[in-house]
């Protein structure tokens, strides 16, 4: 796992965008409705998820030293 | 994980914020933190003024002096702050009914004074916080709840409007296009005169729905595939046009600005009117 993905669950409403937006499918709602990571290890950390969330919940970085 | 530095400039204690799921302003918010922080703008001498709509709660979440004014009254009060007080930066956040309807006149003025503000419309198209009334943004026969049949009021262009009343720079971007929108923005910021940026952002909850188009994601992806870059829509045939929209820097002109213009009169005035 060469990627880091922060999740501010308390700021996410559920929309979906990153999901939608995810290339890899690295992402899901939970039973909540809320953004969750399902798929970790296939993130290239392009950021897409980060660059639209509307809601700023979500984070994504390549590891330091990846 | 790399610090997100430009969350400084939100007031973290109000967040999350009031907007529906999937709401574009979210978007276009941070990508005016983020101009701020690209143009070094320090805190203390930037001021963030709005008036009154779903836009418009902006101010409250963004960690710098803020106005939140009256009905479509935003770009008088950041008149008065801008003159009293030249050195400020000021940077109105609008929405379309805010600034095309109620206050579409101070608006034309604004632009025609070339008063060095920053004016950022959030376009959603509709009237959000009060239900989903066409506003005059609403594209022709979509529907609203003032409109059930579809708006038959031809919509402003408001990057026209802005031109024509005398602006010193215009621009438009998509919630989509977020690097862009920042870009815009933050050349906006710089330029010394009446910046206009329309951001054209997603209203799923009032627009959405009545519209066909009840997913956030889709309709950042009919942004993405319905804006043309400046450069390609100048070359575009006629025909091809339909439905699509221009994003990009529309107008640069470097006129004299008033907060300038206006301290000469003081000079003026102060050496006896000679």
């Amino acid at each position: 796992m060469n990627t880091e993905i922060l999740l501010k669950s308390e700021r996410c409403k559920g929309c979906g965008i990153c999901v939608s937006f995810c290339p890899k499918k690295v992402l899901g709602l939970d039973t909540l409705g809320h953004c969750s990571v399902i798929n970790e290890q296939a993130c290239i950390a392009c950021g897409q998820c980060e660059l639209r969330c509307p809601d700023y919940a979500i984070f994504v970085d390549k590891k330091v030293g990846a | 994980m790399k610090e997100r530095t430009y969350e400084k400039y939100f007031r973290q204690n109000r967040l999350p914020h009031i907007w529906c799921p999937g709401c574009g302003n979210g978007i276009a918010m941070k990508a005016i933190v983020q101009a701020v922080e690209m143009r070094g703008l320090p805190r203390d001498k930037t001021i963030i003024v709005s008036g009154i709509g779903c836009s418009s709660r902006a101010s409250g979440y963004m960690d710098f002096d803020t106005l939140h004014t009256a009905h479509g009254r935003a770009i008088p009060f950041a008149t008065g702050i801008k003159l009293a007080n030249p050195e400020l930066n000021v940077i109105v956040i609008t929405g379309d009914g805010d600034c095309t309807a109620i206050g579409g006149n101070h608006f034309i003025h604004g632009a025609r004074r070339n008063i060095d503000l920053t004016v950022v419309l959030f376009n959603n198209t509709i009237y959000g916080m009060t239900g989903g009334q066409a506003s005059p943004m609403t594209p022709l026969h979509k529907k609203a709840t003032t409109a059930p049949y579809g708006s038959v009021d031809r919509p402003f262009d408001a990057c026209n409007l802005a031109q024509a009343a005398g602006a010193s720079y215009v621009a438009r971007s998509t919630a989509f296009h977020v690097q862009h929108m920042t870009d815009m923005i933050a050349e906006g910021i710089s330029c010394r005169g009446f910046a206009f940026i329309e951001t054209v952002v997603q209203c799923p909850t009032a627009y959405g729905r009545k519209n066909k188009m009840p997913d956030p994601a889709e309709m950042m992806k009919w942004m993405r595939d319905n804006a043309v870059m400046k450069t390609a829509w100048d070359r575009m045939p006629e025909e091809k046009k339909a439905d699509k929209f221009p994003i990009g820097v529309f107008h640069r002109h470097q006129a004299v600005e008033y907060t300038e213009a206006y301290s000469e009169v003081i000079t003026l005035a102060q050496e006896g009117g000679k």
